[in-house]
């Protein structure tokens, strides 16, 4: 999304003073039902319809993906899974994929390009393109494998949760037209009682491993599942326990401020050298009568 | 030229050398900087911004390692350790504070001096590895996530130390006057070259 005018930044990439963070907005999160989703691909149209982007026609991989991967122009996929959850018990899974809105979100604090990345106080995590600088960073912090870059221009896409949507009062355009109301929308307190609820729902009717998504590892998502297997999330590719890898987080934490420290300490280390023992000198008989010589 | 009052120290060809990678190493370093931190981010704006910043730094990387690949063969042999040279390194405070007598023989380089010079192949190697592994949009895309995090993580590590490394490098040139001709006209006055390094001195003087 290109930036809006914004009071309610609630994070900013690679910005060490605060954002503007007057305003405050209610924590919103788009709750996807498994169990309510036909795989019928409409929330991708809507998608590419809303943010008027067209993939490229790709190629057949043997199952119901399509596009077969997210892309800079595919933000959310319906991802199909043929698994077998117990023994001779076949099931066909199928999750909508795209950024998860992360409370903590490991691509803002990998960025390095001063406002690549927002986080609103309403919980969108935002990539505002035209300040993006290609490094891939976002990829490297994303416990999700959501962000791609685009190789005509070298920025990085992903879902939006339609914040220009959001931003007028409007709900997402997947929201708006999943025909089964697999996907719903509203605060992130009103979605979590209502996915209990759901998740209740279908233990009572046999599904007895249905939850929650909604991994605490990452400060919970504004995009959560209601999950039928939800002891076991890796069965439709979502990882168990995300959080920001130990490797990002060593990187982009401490690490900043302790190196960036022994790196000045380094140099005025050096100057009080200079001031308090003084240089080496040796005495150079006849030196200066030889400079001049050349001169 | 007054033969017996300088010697010569590095051939022109050894001066280019460095001071091209010395360039690079400035470019890399200041670009690097920007993408590692935040609060120097700034410095991107030396490179025409953020993007340009992201293109070049690491094709800068790569002429500063092809170059530096010809000053490692050219002084490898030059920097192995010897006993004299851990002997040197007990002795570091009184180099330090400038307390020179009793310090065992110097050949052409110092055991600190070696130090920096292995500290840099190191470098040089991690962060050319490493910086292949994260390189958007050409090398990024053949390592696995996992791969890519160890890189970025090896990358900053090991340009902290370089960076650090090198300001002590430009220090001692500094601390050590009469060195910085050395690399800039090539030569030391035969004094500098008695008192600093008096095996390597008696070995091209004879004396």
């Amino acid at each position: 999304m290109p930036s809006l005018q914004s009071l309610d930044i609630a994070a900013r990439s690679a910005t060490t003073t605060p954002s503007p963070s007057v305003r405050h907005t209610t924590e919103i999160a788009k709750l996807i039902d498994e169990s309510k989703c036909i795989g019928c691909k409409a929330c991708q149209v809507a998608c590419m319809n809303w943010n008027d982007l067209r993939d490229d026609v790709g190629t057949n991989v043997g199952v119901y993906d399509n596009p077969s991967d997210l892309s800079p122009s595919s933000w959310t996929l319906m991802r199909f899974f043929e698994v077998e959850v117990e023994k001779d018990k076949l099931e066909w899974l199928i999750r909508k994929d795209g950024c998860m809105h992360c409370a903590e979100p490991g691509c803002l604090q990998a960025c390095p390009s001063p406002g690549a990345i927002v986080k609103y106080s309403n919980g969108i995590v935002d990539f505002i393109s035209e300040n993006c600088i290609g490094c891939g960073y976002c990829i490297s912090g994303c416990p999700f494998n959501v962000p791609r870059i685009s190789k005509v221009d070298n920025k990085a896409y992903k879902c939006s949760l339609c914040s220009d949507r959001i931003a007028v009062g409007q709900a997402p355009a997947c929201v708006k037209t999943c025909p089964t109301g697999a996907i719903s929308f509203g605060s992130k307190e009103d979605m979590s009682i209502y996915a209990e609820k759901r998740a209740g729902e279908l233990r009572e009717r046999g599904h007895k491993d249905a939850g929650v998504y909604d991994p605490q590892g990452v400060g919970g998502t504004h995009v959560m599942y209601v999950l039928k297997h939800a002891d076991r999330p890796e069965l439709v590719g979502l990882p168990k326990n995300p959080s920001i890898s130990t490797m990002v987080g060593l990187w982009k934490g401490v690490t900043k401020p302790i190196a960036t420290a022994l790196m000045g300490m380094a140099a005025f280390a050096g100057f009080l050298h200079y001031v308090m023992v003084g240089p080496k000198e040796v005495e150079e008989d006849g030196e200066h009568k030889s400079e001049k010589e050349q001169a | 030229m007054s033969d017996a009052k300088f010697v010569e120290r590095y051939t022109p060809k050894e001066r280019g050398n460095h001071w091209i990678v010395a360039l690079c190493f400035i470019l890399a370093a200041l670009s690097g900087l920007s993408l590692f931190q935040p609060a120097l981010f700034f410095f991107s704006s030396l490179f025409g911004g953020g993007p340009w910043t992201r293109i070049l730094h690491p094709f800068i990387g790569v002429v500063m390692f092809l170059f530096f690949c010809i000053t490692m063969v050219r002084f490898w042999k030059l920097n192995r350790m010897t006993d004299a040279d851990r002997k040197w390194m007990k002795s570091i405070k009184d180099v330090v504070m400038n307390r020179e007598k009793n310090l065992p023989e110097v050949g052409k380089y110092n055991a600190g001096q070696k130090y920096m010079f292995w500290l840099m192949v190191v470098c040089m190697w991690l962060l050319v590895l490493s910086g292949f592994v994260m390189w958007r949009p050409y090398f990024a895309g053949w390592f696995p996530i996992d791969i890519n995090r160890v890189a970025v993580v090896v990358h900053a590590f090991s340009a902290v130390i370089l960076v650090i490394g090198i300001i002590v490098h430009v220090y001692a040139a500094i601390w050590v006057k009469g060195t910085l001709r050395a690399m800039m006209r090539g030569n030391v006055s035969a004094a500098w070259a008695k008192h600093h390094h008096p095996g390597w001195y008696r070995e091209i003087s004879g004396k």
